[in-house]
């Protein structure tokens, strides 16, 4: 049994459901009981059209609940309007499924959660894994956001930044169990990309690779962080940083900038850079004042900070950060690089261990921990 | 989401508005309790935000190691003066001031007189596991 190919269609079949006017809710379970059946048939009997098998029995599973649920009236409406059988179109109902995963009436925990599962096809086990919880809890978060999203109707376009936003979060998390977050979240922005022409979209997804590219480089075997300066750049994975550069590049071209290509452009500068001293940080300094004018978001304006500190000194780093609220996260850390490379050991080291302690996880914690011993060992001797 | 535990102390948090031992209780207000705390596992488990939950016994002993060959150390089957763990709860939510706003409804659970004991519950953030961005 081809799980992939099932897992690739559940989106498409589930859309189509939903587009015909069935409930969310409804269509997920009917979806459900199609893949179950397509299990247990296709071995022996595969179809020709495996999508159009899908759609027709899901189709016919919603309609049996339906009956089920005693809806008579609604049943023979439905009944009525089920298009003549034959090949599913090959629209994008999937892309309405995005929309409906990211409405502005779920959480974003709830919006992660329902896109895991609508549009990746992930099982519900699988998600929990990955957000450490319980499968019942996950379960209830699933079906609560199922029942928010259950009276939504399609009258109007989705908004592509909410869905964009839903993405970034699930490339973001940390990620355990049997399903890579990270690489879950950019087949699904391919997936979207395929399906809309929209600079931010493939922004996003230029954003996603060219991190991504970095990723076996960023931990040490330990598991301890190894800082982008630091990091064995023949460890970066140069498709992955090709690919990504070509699709900013065409985005880019298109004259729309958003915040996700100019956060990509970051990126690509740093994927760029033979080494780290070649990093070209002038230019950075200058995506981040057209980030900074697209968004007014403190963190863009503390990783400026550091990147002028890069391109003018250490000095004028410092004078960069002395403006921004000191609560941000990771000011201190930013804080304590800067003195050092100002050579104010002291301050830097004590400014380290305070960073650590604050540090939200495990693996910073400890890096910032050691950078602080390292100062201090330097310093008695 | 980020994770929190909400800890329960038989000692070490400052003393409960509602200072009245547990034992001093009448069966039906120790019942009410019980309910009160099982009623918002429930509860916070159709919200999907209940990681896990548990109580544990106050017979507690510290232990160490004592060198190579010996048995590990400990100081006596009875804890004394410290800080001792009633019980936690594990929960997973949007924003710290949820999980703040959920340990104000846990420490209104009730107790002598059916009244809330506004007992000290502590919230501590879980140490998260990376980000994929770190630079």
């Amino acid at each position: 049994m081809n799980e992939a190919l099932l897992r690739s269609l559940t989106p498409s079949v589930l859309g189509i459901l939903v587009r015909r006017g069935a409930d969310f809710a409804a269509a997920e379970d009917a979806v459900q009981d199609a893949l179950v059946e397509a299990v247990r048939v296709w071995p022996a009997d595969p179809p020709r059209d495996p999508k159009g098998w899908l759609v027709t029995v899901a189709w016919r599973k919603f309609l049996d609940q339906t009956r089920a649920d005693a809806s008579r009236r609604r049943r023979e409406d439905l009944v009525d309007e089920e298009p003549a059988p034959g090949a599913a179109p090959a629209s994008d109902d999937t892309l309405q499924l995005y929309f409906l995963c990211a409405h502005p009436s779920l959480t974003p925990s709830s919006a992660v959660a329902l896109t895991l599962r609508a549009v990746g096809g992930l099982t519900t086990r699988q998600i929990a894994q990955a957000y450490l919880v319980p499968e019942a809890t996950m379960a209830q978060r699933i079906s609560r956001a199922k029942r928010t999203v259950s009276g939504v109707r399609f009258d109007r376009p989705g908004d592509v930044a909410t869905v964009l936003r839903v993405l970034y979060l699930v490339f973001n998390e940390g990620y355990s169990g049997d399903v890579d977050l990270a690489a879950e979240a950019i087949r699904l922005t391919r997936q979207l990309a395929a399906a809309i022409d929209h600079p931010e979209v493939a922004g996003l997804l230029a954003l996603m690779l060219l991190h991504h590219a970095r990723r076996a480089a960023r931990t040490a075997p330990d598991g301890s962080l190894v800082p982008l300066a630091e990091q064995d750049r023949g460890r970066w994975d140069t498709g992955a940083i090709a690919e990504g550069v070509g699709i900013l590049q065409a985005a880019l071209a298109r004259d729309r900038l958003g915040e996700f290509q100019a956060q990509a452009a970051i990126a690509a500068l740093h994927a760029d850079a033979p080494t780290a001293e070649e990093t070209d940080w002038v230019q950075i300094v200058e995506w981040y004042d057209e980030l900074a004018r697209l968004t007014d978001n403190p963190v863009v304006r503390l990783n400026r900070a550091v990147a002028v500190g890069e391109a003018d000194g250490p000095r004028a780093g410092l004078a960069a950060l002395a403006g921004l609220d000191d609560s941000l996260p990771r000011h201190t850390a930013v804080a304590a690089y800067l003195h050092e490379r100002d050579g104010d050991l002291a301050t830097a080291a004590r400014l380290y261990a305070e960073a650590a302690h604050k540090a939200p996880d495990l693996a910073e914690r400890g890096h910032l921990t050691r950078q602080a011993a390292r100062l201090n060992a330097r310093r008695s001797h | 989401m980020a994770k929190y535990l909400l800890l329960k102390h038989y000692r070490g948090a400052p003393a409960p508005v509602n200072d009245v031992p547990m034992d001093k209780w009448t069966p039906e207000e120790i019942s009410a309790h019980m309910q009160y705390m099982s009623d918002f596992a429930t509860r916070l488990e159709g919200t999907g935000e209940f990681v896990d939950g548990q109580a544990l016994a106050p017979e507690g002993a510290w232990v160490r190691y004592d060198g190579e060959g010996r048995p590990p150390v400990t100081d006596g089957p009875f804890a004394e003066t410290k800080d001792l763990i009633a019980g936690w709860m594990v929960i997973d939510v949007d924003t710290y001031e949820r999980a703040v706003e959920l340990a104000g409804e846990l420490s209104a659970a009730p107790g002598a007189g059916g009244k809330p004991i506004h007992e000290w519950l502590e919230v501590r953030p879980f140490l998260t596991a990376p980000p994929t961005i770190t630079e």
